[in-house]
């Protein structure tokens, strides 16, 4: 590598880690984005002057078909079906990183140098280097398949689970590295990456498919960083430092996220991986008979938030599914212009991957500054007028405090039940992805209303429209 | 082990750190937009695709190349597309954040 495309790689680097420096606010992250986007065609410009290229037509060819699909993907893509778009994406980089390791085998193989490399030291790691890539490029690509099918309900969601699961995974897992190994030990075993590649395409599946729908936050995480991890080590099997640096940042990145998850649901990742959590759920036998709710109606609220000087918005998935955001808006906003005091306050694990209430909401022009985080908004509950809970279920479920042999206990929960008043719209009293029924419904400070969360927002907002008028 | 693996090796771990601490400065709020910008930056790989499809040597590693750089180009501009469209509904309200002051 000459030192002027060195020199620029180091510049695409240090723009990369701009970038993602900048995303620590919501006011210079487009630009950081941005400078990302820049040092990557810094990057790609440098690579086309590179000598060892020779033929451009295939580069051509894949270059416009990629951004042909890419902006269509983009461009094309609902905020809800973000978390599918992002695994698919992660899948096609784990694809990439396959594919450039195994044409760097094919190549080297293909050089009279094969029998003289076998003897030295750097090609071992070269060999070694390339079954990892390969293998965590193809296992990244393939789970992310079945995530975003999962997601896209292309498959069901709910855990997929088979006898033997943690063992299949194991010896999977076992018989790829050693059969990296066997490849070091003799690189022109041609067969073997293809064997990696077979083995890694069953792991991909099978270590993805017994995860449940609302563990896929995790899924995709992980995946996120598995797919950096893959570019990182083809920037070691091509010797190429910016791969390193932006494939470690991205996996970093990844595992940073996947913990946060992890924590948010109160679960190790083995337990998110394995434990298929949710296949037995049966909400019909988990509600309880003897507990009784009051059901309030529309009219009840209105006259409730009406001499509401604070309010906070629990918002859950729920109100992604039903659509509601944009009405939610409107409500707050009319309250807003009373001067009511409204935030929003936002579980990490509210919506189908991180922070994607967040993206949901400010699709629907809710001010950034209004969504607060789970640590910045639960000591403000117990001086709040209204807890309004759309959509959202286990993350405010009291349980979580207490009840030690709940499958909801440890998790950390947004306090709504400190509230004066709590509001909760839902469509039944069905309890929530753990199963576990939800005390705060039965408070006395609660106030039930039932229906689709939609009808009933419109409802509300008809309701304290004509009264403003 | 020769030099340049130990300088990769020392980039590597390096990177981690920088990793760590860059990433976990980043609001909850961004977190969706993390991991598209993220994963769009490790599309990187697209580098390497270049390579292996344009050397010329023919056959399946330039085909092998070629499908490399389809996969590695739509993750790297779907991803910084994306990442941008979502940004840019990131809003403040200026308008009641001035008649609250």
């Amino acid at each position: 590598m000459n030192t002027s495309i060195a020199i620029a790689y180091l510049a695409s680097a240090v723009c990369f880690i701009l970038g993602l420096k900048m995303l620590s606010s919501a006011r210079t992250a487009r630009r950081g984005n941005l400078y990302a986007a820049f040092g990557m065609l810094l990057a790609i410009v440098v690579t086309l002057t590179d000598q060892r290229i020779l033929d451009f037509t295939y580069i051509i060819i894949g270059l416009v078909i990629g951004g042909c699909v890419g902006v269509l993907l983009a461009t094309r893509v609902q905020m809800t079906g973000m978390p599918q778009m992002v695994g698919l994406l992660n899948g096609f980089g784990g694809a990439a990183s396959t594919l450039v390791a195994y044409a760097e085998y094919l190549r080297l193989s293909g050089d009279a140098a094969i029998d003289v490399f076998t003897a030295s030291d750097v090609d071992t790691v070269v060999i070694a280097t390339i079954a990892l890539s390969v293998l965590i490029g193809t296992v990244t690509f393939f789970g992310s398949l079945v995530a975003s099918a999962k997601l896209h309900g292309v498959i069901r969601s709910a855990p997929i689970l088979y006898p033997m699961q943690k063992q299949t995974n194991a010896v999977l897992l076992f018989a790829a590295l050693a059969l990296s190994g066997v490849l070091v030990y003799d690189p022109s075993l041609w067969y073997i990456p293809l064997l990696v590649i077979g083995l890694a395409t069953v792991l991909g599946v099978t270590s993805v498919i017994p995860v449940g729908g609302a563990d896929m936050p995790v899924v995709i995480s992980l995946m996120n960083s598995y797919s950096g991890l893959a570019g990182a080590m083809t920037g070691f099997v091509l010797n190429n430092n910016v791969l390193i640096i932006s494939g470690t940042l991205v996996g970093t990145s990844g595992l940073i996220l996947t913990n946060i998850m992890c924590k948010a649901m109160n679960r190790s990742l083995a337990n998110v991986l394995f434990a298929g959590v949710g296949a037995d759920y049966s909400p019909e036998e988990a509600a309880t008979e003897q507990k009784t709710v009051i059901r309030y109606t529309p009219e009840d609220v209105s006259y409730v938030l009406e001499h509401a000087q604070s309010v906070i918005i629990v918002p859950g998935y729920g109100l992604a599914v039903a659509q509601a955001q944009h009405v939610l808006h409107e409500l707050a906003s009319i309250l807003i212009k009373r001067g009511v005091n409204v935030r929003y306050a936002i579980h990490p694990v509210a919506g189908r991957m991180p922070g994607h209430m967040n993206v949901l909401l400010a699709e629907a022009n809710v001010s950034y500054d209004l969504l607060l985080e789970m640590d910045r908004i639960n000591d403000d509950f117990q001086n709040t007028d209204v807890a309004m809970i759309v959509g959202a279920n286990d993350v405010v479920n009291p349980a979580a405090r207490y009840k030690k042999n709940s499958p909801l206990y440890g998790m950390p929960i947004l306090n709504a039940d400190k509230a004066r008043t709590v509001m909760v719209c839902k469509r039944s009293l069905n309890p929530g992805f753990a199963g576990e029924d939800n005390e705060l419904f039965y408070l006395k400070n609660t106030m039930m209303v039932f229906g689709d969360a939609k009808a009933t927002l419109m409802n509300l907002v008809g309701m304290m429209k004509k009264e403003a008028a | 082990m020769s030099d340049a693996l130990i300088i990769s090796i020392y980039v590597f771990v390096l990177a981690t750190f920088v990793g760590v601490e860059i990433i976990s400065k980043v609001p909850p709020l961004l977190h969706t937009p993390l991991m598209s910008g993220s994963n769009a930056i490790s599309g990187i790989t697209l580098v390497g695709s270049l390579i292996a499809a344009g050397e010329g040597f023919g056959g399946t590693s330039v085909i092998l190349g070629m499908i490399a750089v389809v996969v590695a180009t739509i993750n790297v501009v779907g991803g910084f597309l994306v990442t941008d469209r979502m940004l840019k509904m990131f809003k403040k309200d200026r308008g009641r954040q001035g008649a609250a002051s």
